[in-house]
């Protein structure tokens, strides 16, 4: 059960505005400037407005992942994002990811698979199984966050869609359509964003499906409905809004590997040792302090993902 | 109405200067209500933001001052040049908050990393040098400086800020993540600018 502390501070629920009306303000916003800007604004932004979706509470059970972190406030994990199909700016995501349309939501299952099929969301999460796990977030542009992810492990979704025993690599894709994502209309990255993981990353047991964030359904920002969460990797490597899942043999070639080979290698693992040739991996800026703090290997989940990775040059195989 | 070139001194640069100088101010009272960890117009990583708005304000104050002097020719007259030295100095003024945000909020004056990150990562090679470069301008930039070097070397001297230009403006195209559009518009502004030295193009926008 979830108990909720209460401050003396803190407003009563019912003061609190509430959130469908919070949600879809810009459409309030959108239909005022309908009545009062439109002979000396275009109609096209305006006209495009739809509402934005309530987040629904989701019911799940707790874990000991991450007890003793401080969390990252809410309003900063949902609006200082990475999401380019929605612009490269950090608060771009949280303006325009209202036009993403989440439900019904397909992905499309093949390469090495008994069968290729398309799943719905609901085929693939259980929402009778979501558990809360609270990871650190460590971005490759060496800030960090502690996030209350709502998931299931990738693990038990793999499971169902029995993969052939051939398959060495998951390939991940995101879903590309320029009518729901502007930033699509100019090539910042070879679209749709792909990632990879190798089958033991994949199944292990850190690895998350996400579709929710601090109790409710995750926002379309930080990638509705189902994104990735591997807390031991660069944040690039956690993909949004999933709309593909291969079985291969060979290595995806992400996204950001194409862009930029030297940068972003494969297994992007969180590594002080390693920097990234435009700048140090050594640190880390916590989102919500100034300073710099020494960045973990592994992002310290090494316990639970090194022996993976035994043997290799993490330096070659960064 | 014909503004004469005195009251420009007297009241357009002022104005100029207030005009110039509220980014800066901007920056110095978010800063306040940041570091109060109030909500501020730097969002939820100020130092970051810090590197991004006082990066914008010195490109854009610097392209501003390279079309200074294509404006005072298509305008057939030596009036916007009255303003064009306050415009170099506010450039290398963002220029010189750019370098200490790095220098302070982001390596804490641990004077060893910010010398291996500049023969390092070659993005802050080229901006360190574009800096580097910039201070002479900006040291040369009295009138009695002009008399001392002679109007023609002065000239030649301040042309480096070409050079200048094509180093910052390369800098923000290297310091991007993937292939990004805004930079590339900054450079194109570059570009045309450049053009507008040509010749050729000058005496047809001034026909």
């Amino acid at each position: 059960m979830l108990i909720k502390k209460r401050n003396s501070w803190d407003e009563n629920e019912n003061a609190v505005t509430s959130e469908n009306v919070y949600l879809n303000r810009r459409k309030f916003l959108g239909a005022a400037g309908l009545s009062i800007g439109s002979a000396a604004v275009g109609l096209s932004a305006v006209s495009n407005a739809q509402s934005e979706r309530t987040l629904k509470e989701l019911s799940f059970k707790k874990t000991d992942f991450g007890q003793d972190e401080k969390l990252t406030v809410e309003a900063a994990i949902t609006n200082y994002n990475n999401y380019y199909e929605f612009g490269t700016s950090k608060s771009e995501p949280a303006k325009n990811a209202w036009r993403l349309k989440t439900t019904p939501w397909n992905v499309k299952v093949d390469g090495l698979v008994e069968k290729s099929r398309d799943y719905s969301f609901e085929d693939l999460i259980d929402m009778k199984a979501l558990e809360e796990r609270i990871y650190r977030f460590r971005c490759v542009e060496a800030w960090s966050m502690v996030v209350p992810w709502i998931g299931i492990p990738l693990a038990n979704i793999i499971k169902k869609l029995n993969p052939l025993g051939s398959a060495k690599y998951v390939r991940f894709e995101t879903l590309a359509d320029s009518d729901q994502m502007p930033g699509i209309r100019w090539p910042v990255l070879d679209w749709p964003y792909v990632e990879g993981l190798r089958m033991d990353e994949a199944m292990n047991s850190l690895t998350l499906m996400v579709v929710g964030l601090y109790g409710k359904e995750i926002p379309n920002q930080n990638g509705a409905p189902m994104r990735l969460i591997t807390p031991w990797k660069y944040g690039y490597k956690s993909i949004k809004s999933i709309a593909r899942i291969t079985f291969t043999e060979e290595q995806p070639v992400s996204s950001w590997t194409k862009s930029a080979p030297n940068e972003y290698g494969f297994y992007s693992n969180v590594n002080p040792e390693v920097s990234h040739p435009r700048w140090s991996q050594a640190s880390e800026r916590k989102i919500g302090s100034f300073g710099r703090m020494p960045t973990q290997k592994f992002n310290g989940y090494g316990e639970m993902v090194a022996d993976m990775y035994a043997g290799m040059n993490l330096r070659v195989n960064h | 109405m014909v503004i004469s070139v005195q009251n420009l001194r007297r009241y357009g640069k002022p104005v100029l200067f207030l005009i110039l100088s509220f980014p800066a101010l901007w920056l110095g009272h978010e800063w306040y209500d940041a570091y109060q960890g109030l909500e501020s117009g730097l969002g939820w990583n100020p130092v970051e933001a810090f590197h991004r708005i006082t990066g914008d304000w010195a490109i854009r104050i610097l392209l501003l001052s390279l079309a200074v002097s294509p404006l005072a020719k298509i305008m057939k007259s030596p009036k916007p040049i009255v303003f064009r030295r306050m415009i170099g100095l506010f450039a290398f003024f963002y220029v010189f908050l750019h370098l200490s945000g790095y220098i302070w909020l982001d390596k804490a004056f641990i004077w060893p990393d910010i010398w291996q990150d500049v023969v390092k990562r070659k993005y802050i090679t080229v901006g360190v040098i574009a800096l580097l470069l910039l201070i002479p301008l900006a040291l040369t930039s009295t009138n009695g400086w002009i008399k001392r070097l002679g109007a023609r070397n002065w000239q030649r001297m301040h042309k480096s800020v070409y050079v200048i230009g094509i180093l910052a403006s390369t800098h923000f195209i290297m310091m991007r993540k993937g292939f990004q559009l805004e930079p590339l518009i900054y450079a194109a502004i570059l570009g045309f600018l450049f053009l507008l030295r040509s010749k050729a193009v000058m005496n047809r926008l001034r026909s």
